[in-house]
């Protein structure tokens, strides 16, 4: 069969070369898009204002009003994750706070293991709608846990209840579920751990 | 060819008569799937098509819901299918029908795209109203933790002290049909979700390992259970009695066996048993200062085994999904080592940490059972306060 | 050019280009997929006769539930239709061949590998996915058997063979239709794939990055779909829901090109409304992307979403509905005849349309909370998919068989095999409807007594189906070997430039393009 002269957008190699060269950028930008979606997915959640989790980063308050007018009652709950050995409670089950007063409140933890172990919290609120109005100024949550062998911490939680919350809200309940991320440290943060505490580690009597 | 095909018009007719005969076969009391001794079900039971009521006004509204979107279905359907089946009948070649030539209509198309968009309109109005309710879990009476794990439930009643885990008693026996199966097979646990009628019961779902959901129909309550997220659902029981329900999201091999038991009681007997669950935990702190001699450790440590090992041990101990205990380095080797197993699990495998869910008790007279059954021999024991020392000391 | 005809041996199938090869691959490798998917089913149904476990163990049995639903989807449904559009679409559109034909034989190639890389994680250590089709974190990567890499990576074969196949298939009916036939003059069976094919080649790569973001978080320690590192294991279920739900309109509209195709032949009568008709499966297509999450109405979302996805899930009824009325209408006045293909496609229209009752049903996000997780959904998306997607099938082939293979089929096996699937089926899904809403759970292997007796009626109509198809089996290469000569119409009067060939279709069709009137 006889071939005939190309014609059409691709008759020349200089014109196949140039689409080639613009399918491969292509390529290369969406590659370097996916990197771009950290902080662009941020930032869509700041403008639009979507994000149902309470903040994982301390707030801090603009005005120090309180209203007095209005009760919220407040419940702490605390949950282990699977494998994760720790003594770990809320020092007191709930409170009543007033809209716009900071709170403070603590958890208490205990780590029963021989080995010093890290631990992660992970807040939930509910009722969903109530976490954009729950503001946390102080959480244990912001950062991982360290303990020690044996080692026993009251660790703090300051919050703001928004005074914008909803009327028909009147009770949040902030959980915590507690992971183990022992695993995932380097070796520095364990053995930082490990100098500073005291050898009383008890053996078992067994 | 003619004579293969009638031997198949032949067959096919008597598959078909047997079909047919088969509904009385069916009906009769005797289910023929029941093994000799399974419990007999209500025949009223056996037979069930359609969703229960319930026994909450949540329940009702949404079974009425159900009831009113299904007869719009049906009205339709019948519309639909009976001009099909007019016109198959009527608009057949071998009748003579000639076909007419027709073949667009914009009005017609306009009118049928309206005229369902409308009826969807007015399906959505109830159902948004019940959804809303269905969101409102505001002012509750109370709260109660709800934490799904592979393969049981724990629940949690807050700022009361009292949580138990509940698992299902139906015995491997049954299951494999070594024993005859109860009325309650599989739908039967050792400690039920306790609540009282007329009160709002709000729950705090989570999940300890994977996902898992929490269903009672007759509450209709389903809420799935995420690892590190609360979920919350509400619910006001109108009626005393007992309610089952099953896990309802796929978590792993025994998804199947970790049912839910809700008992409804009146008010004043829902606190009479909150107060003998509290009292409970104070005799179980007390029964684990007990010193028991041999043979009743192993005895309890039996029942223990029964209950909470056999599925992954095997009744023998010879193993199954899990590995063997007879005769292996953990069960015939130091006793720390075993107790340690014990208590904290083994990690990466599926064998969890039972030291937050037995009794010290319990997780003693277990060990005893395992080192001295199936051959072990082992000739030594555990006491319940020699585990809470090595739990408070590791 | 010298008619040559195809080459002789292996070597033919391996490295052929031909469009009519390739779907004849395609459609011989998704008939084994379909027998396979329906051997796991039959373990399933097997199991569940009785109450209790008395053939497999429960892990066993979620390794069946699982590859039972990743077979049937990936395996047998989607590579049939791709089957369909190669063989179809170029002799529809007056072109010689697909606008990508080597591609096209790599599309194909590529995939017996990756279901005999599947298959073989049920004889590894640990067993194969065992997590269900929908493969649900944390369940798939934390907890998941080992073999769950060779599951992602099957996963993401099948998905670039879907995606390849779909760029073929645009280019093709964009670039390639036979002059002055324009796109509102195309057949519907054509239009239907045009249109699946976008949605594949916009939900696949979502699937990939959901396997993806699996694979992270299970060997390179990412937290996607962990909450200890800040991630969701509902994240998960949105990622695979927005590629999930597009996915079971890619299941479907090909089906609704065929039934569009076979009823107005045998009513004489040409399809009512096909404007109508192309934009009811494009306004289908359009919203299919925006209903993923009723599939979660369960996981805790805020009720604006929850009413969001009510209402968008209740909408699908409309065009879905025009097209009905469209099939019923077609059918009204005509003159028919109950070929085998026509019995598949009326029992789709009206079986497909009960299947859609109870999506709708579904879709009432408040009576859902009952239904989620049932036997109701199984119920429900057994009635879509088995005399839904595979009656459209089954009806393609009884239709087109006798252009691709010169033979008529016996038209009395081909009713016997309609009616014995039809009551096998039915039997089968039926009184799944009635055991969901009674309050059995998917995804077990052992139930309380009082589902037992619908179960054993299922049971039993799972083998009368099952059964039914090795019949099929029978039929198809009892026809390919020797029927009766079929004519270059085969049918009366059908419309479509397939049927202006010869039948047997030549190797090579219209070299040059055909007068389109």
């Amino acid at each position: 069969m006889q071939h005939e002269q190309p014609t059409g957008p691709l008759s020349t190699t200089l014109d196949l070369r140039r689409l080639i060269m613009r399918l491969v950028a292509v390529v290369v930008a969406m590659f370097f898009f996916g990197f771009a979606l950290v902080p662009l997915y941020d930032l869509f959640c700041d403008v639009t204002g979507l994000n149902g989790k309470t903040n994982s980063t301390a707030f801090i308050p603009a005005t120090e009003l309180v209203d007095t007018s209005r009760n919220v009652t407040v419940q702490f709950v605390a949950t282990n994750n699977e494998g994760m050995p720790w003594e770990f409670r809320p020092e007191i089950f709930k409170l009543s706070v007033h809209p716009g007063e900071e709170i403070e409140t603590t958890f208490f933890a205990r780590n029963p293991q021989r080995m010093t172990m890290v631990a992660q919290a992970i807040p939930s609120v509910s009722p969903g709608r109530a976490a954009a109005y729950f503001h946390k100024t102080e959480c244990f949550c912001f950062n991982q846990q360290v303990l020690e062998a044996g080692g026993t911490v009251d660790m703090p939680l300051r919050f703001i209840v928004d005074r914008d919350l909803p009327a028909s809200v009147n009770t949040i309940t902030l959980s915590y579920t507690l992971f183990d991320v022992t695993a995932d440290q380097s070796e520095q943060v364990l053995s930082a751990a490990s100098v500073s505490m005291a050898s009383s580690v008890n053996t078992a009597t067994l | 060819m003619r004579l293969i095909t009638t031997q198949l018009a032949r067959k096919g007719l008597l598959v078909l008569s047997r079909a047919a005969a088969f509904p009385a076969l069916l009906a009769t009391s005797a289910a023929t799937w029941a093994a000799p001794g399974d419990a007999v079900v209500d025949e009223a039971k056996r037979w069930v098509v359609n969703m229960t009521e319930g026994v909450t006004a949540v329940s009702r509204e949404i079974f009425d819901l159900h009831m009113l979107i299904f007869w719009i279905c049906v009205a339709i359907a019948v519309v639909v299918f009976g001009v099909m089946f007019w016109s198959m009948l009527m608009h057949r070649k071998s009748v003579g029908a000639k076909a007419a030539s027709f073949h667009e209509s914009t009005m017609v198309e306009i009118a049928w795209t309206v005229l369902p968009f409308v009826i969807l309109v007015l399906m959505a109005i109830p159902a948004t109203s019940s959804l809303i309710k269905i969101y409102d879990t505001s002012e509750a009476d109370i709260d109660i933790k709800i934490v799904g794990y592979q393969w049981k439930w724990q629940y949690e009643y807050l700022g009361e002290d009292v949580s138990f885990f509940s698992n299902l008693t139906t015995s491997q026996d049954e299951i494999y049909g070594r024993a005859p199966r109860g009325e309650h097979y599989l739908l039967e646990v050792d400690e039920p979700l306790v609540i009282p009628i007329n009160k709002k019961v709000r729950f705090l779902i989570t999940a300890n390992d994977v996902l898992h959901a929490w269903w009672v129909p007759a509450l209709a309550v389903k809420r799935d259970a995420i690892p590190g997220y609360i979920n919350d659902a509400w619910t006001i029981v109108e009626e005393p009695g007992i309610y089952r329900g099953q896990c309802a999201e796929l978590c792993g091999k025994a998804h199947g066996f970790m049912p839910i038991v809700v008992h409804a009681m009146e008010e004043q007997d829902y606190n009479d048993w909150l107060v003998e669950k509290k009292k409970e935990a104070v005799e179980i702190a007390k029964m684990n200062e007990l010193i028991l001699p041999l043979d009743e450790m192993y005895a309890r440590g039996e029942e223990v085994y029964l209950q909470s090992c056999a599925a992954c041990h095997g009744v023998d101990g010879k193993g199954g999904v899990g590995p063997s205990m007879v005769g292996t380095a953990i069960t015939t080797g130091p006793m720390q080592g075993h107790v340690d197993v014990l208590v904290n699990g083994v990690q990466g495998s599926a064998m969890q940490a039972f030291g937050n869910q037995l009794s010290e008790l319990d997780l003693a007279a277990v060990v005893t059972y395992e080192r001295n059954a199936w051959g072990n021999n082992m000739g030594d024991m555990v006491q319940a306060v020699d585990v809470l020392n090595y739990k408070k000391n590791q | 050019m010298g008619d040559h005809g195809p080459a002789k041996g292996f070597g033919r199938w391996l490295y052929t280009t031909n469009h009519k090869d390739i779907g004849t691959m395609y459609l011989w490798f998704s008939f084994a997929m379909f027998l396979m998917g329906g051997v796991f089913a039959l373990v399933i149904r097997a199991e569940l006769f009785q109450p209790g476990l008395q053939l497999v163990e429960p892990e066993f049995f979620n390794q069946m539930t699982t590859m039972h639903g990743l077979v049937m989807v990936f395996g047998a449904v989607m590579p049939a239709f791709v089957g369909l559009a190669n063989w179809l679409i170029p002799m529809m559109i007056g072109a010689p061949d697909m606008a990508l034909p080597r591609m096209n034989n790599w599309s194909f190639w590529i995939l017996p590998f990756a279901f005999a890389m599947l298959t073989s994680t049920l004889f590894m250590e640990g067993g194969g996915p065992n997590f269900g089709w929908t493969f649900y974190a944390p369940l798939s990567t934390t907890y998941a058997p080992p073999s769950v890499t060779y599951f992602i990576f099957a996963v993401h074969i099948m998905g670039a063979s879907s995606i390849m196949g779909s760029i073929n298939i645009i280019a093709t009916i964009l670039n390639m239709r036979a002059p002055g036939m324009t796109l509102m003059k195309m057949p519907l069976f054509v239009w239907t794939w045009l249109i699946t094919a976008y949605l594949l080649i916009a939900v696949m790569p979502v699937l990939a990055g959901c396997v993806t973001m699996m694979l992270m978080d299970i060997h390179f320690g990412t937290s996607f779909f962990s909450a200890a590192g800040g991630g969701d294991p509902i994240l998960f279920q949105h990622v695979f829901w927005f590629f999930g739900h597009p996915e079971v309109y890619i299941m479907i509209l090909p089906a609704f090109g065929i039934v569009s195709a076979i009823i107005p032949t045998f009513a004489r009568k040409p399809l009512f409304g096909y404007a109508s008709m192309v934009y009811a499966t494009a306004s289908i297509a359009f919203l299919s992307f925006i209903v993923w999450a009723h599939h979660m109405f369960t996981v805790g979302m805020p009720i604006a979403g929850e009413l969001f996805f009510m209402y968008a899930t209740m909408l699908i009824a409309v065009p879905t509905g025009v097209k009905v009325f469209n099939w019923v209408t077609t059918m009204f006045r005509g003159s028919m005849t109950f070929e085998t293909p026509m019995l598949f496609a009326i029992a789709f229209v009206i079986l497909f349309s009960i299947g859609g009752f109870s999506g709708l049903m579904l879709a009432i996000a408040p009576a859902d909370f009952q239904y989620h997780d049932t036997y109701f959904v199984v119920a429900h998306f057994h009635y879509v998919l088995v005399p839904g997607a595979i009656f459209s099938i089954m009806a393609a082939v009884y239709y087109w068989l006798p252009k691709w293979c010169g033979n008529m089929y016996d038209e009395r096996l081909g009713k016997a095999h309609f009616w014995l699937s039809f009551i096998g089926l039915n039997v089968t899904f039926f009184p799944m409807h009635f055991v969901g809403l009674a309050g059995m759970p998917r995804r077990i292997p052992d139930y309380a007594l009082q589902f037992a007796d619908f179960n054993q009626i299922a049971s039993m109509g799972a083998f009368l189906f099952g059964f039914s198809q090795v019949f099929f089996l029978f039929i198809v290469i009892k026809t390919i070997r020797g029927g009766a000569q079929a004519t270059d119409e085969v049918w009366d009067n059908p419309e479509g430039l397939e049927w202006t060939i010869a039948s047997p279709a030549p190797y090579h069709t219209f070299t040059t393009p055909p007068a389109i009137k």
